[in-house]
Formats: C-alpha cells, sequence, structure tokens
C-alpha cells in the first residue's frame, strides 16, 4: 500500500467511502470492434451550442470536423470514425432529464479511414501560447473530468497563475477511467503537463492522486523521473471523498481555502484533469482531435466490470453487451458514479465528452424518504461547511430567497449530506432543484420585465398615435369648415352676381329690340 | 430565407430600438406600492384579472379593489409573492378568472392566414409581424402567451396556442416532495 505523504492539509466534512474500485480495475482497458453507428450530440460542452458543417449523404473520415463553434465559449465536434452520416436529428443524450438532442449520426464503414492520420512533431513545444491554445481549442478538448468547459478557455485566465493542479483523485466510488489511464499513460499525461505549464508559464505543478491508486501513482512517479522537473510533484493523498472537489483538492495539497464565490485562478491556481493533459498531448504533438475517451463499466448489473476505449457517440448498449451483459438486463443505469451521478432513461444514450462512467445497479440507490429529525449528521460531513438540513427546509417549502441566505450556490453537490442522512432524505435532490428554480425564475423575472417594457412602449405608441389622430381630426375639421364656409359664399355670390349678370343682359337685349 | 432572416433581424432591431426610447419617453408615472405589485405580477397582459392587463390590476389590488388571487397565469407563485409583499393572507386562485395553466405560445399557421391585420392590432406586446394581405408571423421569445389573438381571427384553426417545449435547455429538476 501506497502512503499519503504526511502533513498534508484537511478540508472540513468529508467521508470514507468503500471504494469498489478493485471491480472494474483488474482489468485491462478494452477496445471496442467499431459500432456500426455512432450517435455524436452536438453539444458535449458547457457553453455556445455548435453547428453542424456536414449534411446527411455526407461520407466523412476520421476526424474531421463535424459541427463548428459559434461562439467564445464553445467546442468543435469531430468524426469518431468514418462513414455516411445518416441522419442529424433528436436523439436520447446524457441528461438528467432524459431529453433528446440534436445528433449527428454516423453509419460507419468499418475502415476507420482518417482524414489526416495523426503525426508526431518532434517540436511539438516550439510554438507561441496564442498557437497552443488555438490547437486546443480546434481539437475540441473539454474538461474530462467533470462539466466540459472548453479546456482553451479555461487555459486563458486573466490571473497570471503559478500553480497548476494536476486532479488525479478519482475520488467518488467505482470509478477508474483515470487510475487506468495514469497505469497506462503516464507518460503522455506528464508531457501534456509539460504543454499546460508552457501556456500558463506555471511555476509548479503538484498532482493529486489518492493513496488506493498504487500503479497509478508508481507509473506517474517513473514517467516523471526521465523528464528531470522538479517542480513537478506526484503528490499521494488520502482516499477521502471528495478530495477530487477542486476546492478541496487544492486545500489538501497546498493549504489554501478558496472563500465562496472566489475562483483558483484569483489565488493563481488552476485546476485541470489528468484525462485532459493526455487529450492536450495528443492535440498538440500529434494533431490529434478529441473523439475517444476511457469509460469505465461497472456495478453489480454489470458481469464483467471494466474500463474501455471508447468512441465519442457509442452508445451504452454497446458497452454493456461487451461486458458481457444483456442491455435488457440493467434495473438501474447511472451516468456517473454513485454519488455525483444522475439515472439515465435510455440504454441508447451515446458516451460523449466529458462521460467518465456507465454505473449499472441492480438496486435504485433511493430508497424513501422519512422526516428530518434534525440530527445534524449532513452539516457534519459537508466538505463546504453549509448546513444542508437549513438548505433543506427551504427547499422543501419553496423558499427561494431565504434559502440564498444559506449559501445554497456554494454547495458543491457532492451528494455527502444524502449518504449519512439516517431519514434517507435525497437531500442533494432538492438542491440541485432549487438552483434550477432560482435560475428559472431569474430568467422569468428577465423575460416579464422585458414584456412590461414592450406592453409600456405600446400603450405609449397607441396613445400617441391617438393623440396624432384626433389632431388630425380637428385640423381637418377646421379646415372643412374653412372651405365650407369659402364655398357657401361663394354659390350664392356667384349666383347673385348671374343674375344680375342675367337681368343686365336681359336689359341690354330689351333696348337693342326696341331700338330696331 | 437569408435576407428574410436580416431583413427580420433588422426590422427587430429597429423596433426595439424604437422601443427603448419610447418607454423612456412615454414612462408611465411612478407609484412605488403599484410598482412593486406591478414587478410581481407576470406581464401576461391577458385581461383575465378583470382589467386591461398586469398594471392596472396592479393599481386595483393597491387601492384595496381587487383581491390578490385574480390572476391565473402567475398561479400560486403570484399570489404567494403578492401575500408576502402586501402582508395580506394567501389566497387559492379564484377560478373564477381561469386556471393556472403551463406557459404556451402561439404560432400562426401560414398557410392558412389571410393577412389581415386582426392579431396584430390586438396583441400587447407586439409579437406579431405582417403587414395587410401577407403572412402573418409571431416572434415565439416575444409572445407572452396571453391568448388575446386567438379569437380576434377571423379563420379557425390559423392560430394555435402551443405549450412551450421542454428541452435540455429549459429542463429543470423537479422537488423530490412533488416528484410522486
Ligand atoms: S451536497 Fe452540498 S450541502 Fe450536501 S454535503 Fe455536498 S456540498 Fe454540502
Ligand atoms: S442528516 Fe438528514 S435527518 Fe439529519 S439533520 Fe440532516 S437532513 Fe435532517
Ligand atoms: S391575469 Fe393577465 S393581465 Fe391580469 S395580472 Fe395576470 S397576467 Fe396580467
Amino acid at each position: 500500500m501506497t502512503h499519503a505523504k504526511p502533513n498534508l492539509y484537511t478540508f472540513a466534512g468529508g467521508l470514507a467511502l468503500k471504494g469498489h474500485k478493485t471491480l472494474s480495475n483488474q482489468r485491462p482497458i478494452a477496445q471496442l470492434p467499431i459500432p456500426p453507428q455512432l450517435v455524436i450530440p452536438i453539444q458535449e460542452h458547457i457553453g455556445q451550442i455548435t453547428e453542424p458543417v456536414v449534411k446527411v449523404g455526407d461520407e466523412v473520415y476520421k476526424g474531421q470536423l463535424l459541427a463548428r463553434t459559434t461562439g467564445k465559449i464553445s467546442s468543435p465536434i469531430h468524426a469518431s470514425s468514418s462513414g455516411e452520416i445518416i441522419a442529424i436529428e433528436h436523439h436520447p443524450v446524457p441528461h438528467p432529464s432524459g431529453l433528446q438532442a440534436q445528433c449527428i449520426i454516423i453509419a460507419t464503414d468499418g475502415k476507420d479511414q482518417w482524414l489526416t492520420p495523426p503525426r508526431y512533431q518532434s517540436d511539438y513545444l516550439n510554438k507561441s501560447t496564442p498557437q497552443l491554445l488555438q490547437k486546443i481549442a480546434d481539437a475540441g478538448i473539454v474538461g474530462m473530468g467533470g462539466a466540459g468547459f472548453p479546456a482553451s478557455v479555461k487555459l486563458s485566465p486573466k490571473q497570471s497563475i503559478d500553480t497548476l493542479i494536476l486532479n488525479g483523485a478519482e475520488c467518488e466510488p467505482y470509478i477508474t477511467c483515470d487510475d487506468l489511464l495514469m497505469q497506462t499513460h503516464a507518460q503522455d499525461i506528464m508531457l501534456g503537463t509539460e504543454i499546460i505549464m508552457q501556456i500558463l508559464g506555471a511555476k509548479q505543478c503538484f498532482i493529486g492522486i489518492e493513496d488506493n491508486k498504487p500503479k497509478a501513482i508508481e507509473a506517474m512517479q517513473h514517467a516523471l523521473k526521465p523528464l528531470g522537473k522538479n517542480n513537478i510533484e506526484v503528490v499521494v493523498i488520502p482516499s477521502y471523498y471528495p478530495t477530487g472537489g477542486e476546492k478541496q483538492l487544492i486545500r489538501v495539497l497546498t493549504g489554501q481555502s478558496i472563500p465562496s464565490k472566489a475562483i483558483p485562478a484569483e489565488f493563481g491556481m488552476l485546476c485541470h484533469n489528468v484525462a485532459t493533459a493526455y487529450a492536450i498531448y495528443h492535440a498538440i504533438a500529434y494533431q490529434q482531435p478529441l473523439i475517444s475517451r476511457i469509460v469505465t463499466v461497472t456495478g453489480s448489473a454489470i458481469q464483467q466490470p471494466q474500463n474501455i476505449d471508447v468512441l465519442i457517440g457509442t452508445t451504452i448498449d454497446d458497452l454493456v453487451q461487451a461486458c458481457a451483459t444483456d442491455p435488457a438486463n440493467i434495473p438501474h443505469l447511472i451516468m456517473g458514479g454513485p454519488m455525483m451521478g444522475y439515472s439515465l432513461k435510455h440504454i441508447a444514450t451515446p458516451i460523449i465528452k466529458t462521460s467518465n462512467c456507465v454505473l449499472a445497479l441492480e438496486q435504485a440507490l433511493s430508497p424513501p424518504a422519512m422526516p428530518c429529525i434534525r440530527c445534524g449528521q449532513c452539516a457534519d460531513v459537508c466538505p463546504v461547511q453549509l448546513l444542508p438540513q437549513q438548505l433543506y427546509w427551504y427547499a422543501h417549502a419553496k423558499d427561494m430567497d431565504k434559502i440564498q441566505n444559506y449559501a445554497l450556490f456554494d454547495c458543491i453537490e457532492c451528494g455527502c449530506c444524502s449518504y449519512v442522512c439516517p431519514s434517507r432524505i435525497p437531500l442533494i435532490q432538492y438542491f440541485r432543484y432549487a438552483k434550477q428554480e432560482i435560475w428559472a425564475q431569474e430568467k422569468e423575472q428577465q423575460k416579464s420585465d422585458h414584456a412590461r417594457q414592450r406592453h409600456q412602449a405600446r400603450e405609449a405608441r397607441l396613445a400617441r398615435q391617438k393623440a396624432e389622430r384626433e389632431q388630425a381630426r380637428a385640423k381637418k375639421k377646421q379646415a372643412l369648415k374653412k372651405s365650407a364656409d369659402n364655398q357657401s359664399d361663394d354659390p350664392k355670390k356667384a349666383a347673385i352676381a348671374a343674375a344680375l349678370e342675367r337681368v343686365k343682359q336681359k336689359k341690354a337685349k330689351q333696348t337693342t329690340s326696341t331700338d330696331e | 430565407m437569408l435576407t428574410a432572416i436580416i431583413s427580420l433581424t433588422g426590422l427587430a432591431l429597429v423596433f426595439g430600438l424604437l422601443l427603448g426610447f419610447a418607454s423612456k419617453i412615454f414612462a408611465v408615472e411612478e407609484d412605488p406600492v403599484v410598482d412593486k405589485i406591478d414587478a410581481i405580477l407576470p406581464q401576461t397582459q391577458c385581461g383575465q384579472c378583470g382589467f386591461g392587463g398586469c398594471r392596472p390590476y396592479a393599481e386595483a389590488i393597491a387601492n384595496n379593489k381587487a383581491n390578490i388571487n385574480q390572476c391565473p397565469p402567475g398561479g400560486e407563485a403570484t399570489i404567494m409573492q403578492l401575500s408576502d409583499l402586501l402582508g395580506v393572507d394567501p389566497l387559492p386562485l379564484n377560478e373564477e378568472h381561469g386556471q393556472h395553466q403551463e406557459k404556451r405560445v402561439a404560432i400562426i399557421d401560414e398557410q392558412t392566414c389571410i393577412g389581415c391585420t386582426r392579431c396584430i392590432q390586438v396583441c400587447p406586446v407586439d409579437a406579431i409581424l405582417g403587414t395587410a394581405k401577407h403572412m402573418h408571423t409571431v416572434i415565439t421569445e416575444e409572445c407572452t402567451g396571453c391568448d388575446l389573438c386567438v379569437p380576434a381571427c377571423p379563420i379557425e384553426n390559423c392560430i394555435l396556442m402551443i405549450p412551450v417545449q421542454s428541452d435540455i435547455y429549459n429542463w429543470k429538476w423537479k422537488a423530490p416532495n412533488d416528484a410522486r
């Protein structure tokens, strides 16, 4: 057993959880045959949606651009194998709603033919920082440990960074994909780390790995030696959930606490996942886009739990089958781990860049809840030192004002509180609900303010038009009256004049006739 | 298509600017209580409360001439907020004014529309675009779902009210106590 470094810092709360890691980390990484069909969502990252640049019927090659970015915070999508685009349509995607979203569907041709095969360039570090960042952006690299924030954006912070934190903690039970990646590709991760440090101008780097991964630690230390860098350190940390949380890991490795609402960059630190470092190395040294990742397929309902090197867009039923399991035989399917994951409704959901684990369980995780007994255990384990029972109280009562007085938005959704709650209250679900409810209310308020403005503007316009019309009518009336006056004068005068004229003429006639 | 998009965007911009100016110039005179009530009302401007729109209803509430439970689009949430603001007991929604429904938006069937402009005349937020004898269309983002254009349209099944589609971008977690 590898021992954690002594004198490390600790964070408040947290849990020592049963790891269930050996279930999946005892086998080598499996390779899958190319699946007949790849379902590639056009949004796999946080930020603006991408826009397809291919159409149905197009032949595409492996690594070819399928959808381009539409904004600054966005990340392009590439074909993970060669074949024909047979549809661009809605399909279930990895999302807690179970709803569908736009996906590009490729019927693969089995040839796995590259557009431009990855080629190693030995002088890959010989580039300017903007050039390196552009390559990372073009390769579609997003944070692979969590939410999928575009890596090139995260690597261009406003603040100057002196410490890079590389996250190899993998603290959530069952998940072992980073473990296996570190065991098998430690050198590439180290080289990726070097690239990231060059981009950031970071002076030092700590790589945090939990002590339940002795093989990964050994491999990483072994890979570090030939680099001859003494400013990079592999730090063995205790296996304690949630050490892999960004702020928790920073605290453990450096002693720095990052306060509420602050980000690590304000303290000169930046955190990246080991899998992201690996992908960055391949983007820079081989010009290879992000089209595959390692996924842990595990849980009591899986016959042969293991890690698989998966092409993005492979659907989960294919993965489960590769683990000697009938997809129809899975009572509970979870995307992610047991603490932070969410239930999946469709087994035909594809793997995306951020999918680290498919957990298939025989039993549901959430037994029925009982009333809160105010035991306070949830507060003891909260790594952010929140008061979950208070938050729960207000979420339950739907009091979205008061809940914010208890720092709801600091909750990292680690699930420690739900885990220890003796009443089995699904606390984390309440907090996810409350956060989204508040965001939605803010949006609604903006919308209704906007509607009020438009309504007022319309009222004002109508009032103005009415006033104008009235004015116009008044003017017309006046004008009419005037002309009527004129006209009523005219005919009379004219008539009189005409009559006088006639009389005159008559008289003249008479005189002339008498003259004759 | 492209020209249509460009010209519509252009129009939207121009009208947006005009609206901005208009709301500055023709700002409604201030009354703090009425403003606060009006800020809570959903601004659907449907008139179901029995007043000509949200602001007249806000004025009526402020003057004790109406109860706080007459706005179906706002439903329970609005009633709770009003009761908080005014320090009065919440009441259940008075269903004589209608039932609370999920938000909907109007869609005009372009094939059926005869271009009579009647819908434009009733839309409280100018969310309908079109000119006489030409196909009309609803700017979905601006539509408040007030329903007023439906009875104004002389053609049957020309304007339809459809529920706002739920997708991964507007989907929300449910409160666990609501789930079952
Ligand atoms: S889920 Fe949130 S409230 Fe619960 S322990 Fe984790 S951080 Fe604290
Ligand atoms: S752990 Fe559960 S029962 Fe105990 S105080 Fe927290 S919410 Fe209540
Ligand atoms: S019923 Fe309609 S007009 Fe009246 S306050 Fe509610 S949304 Fe506004």
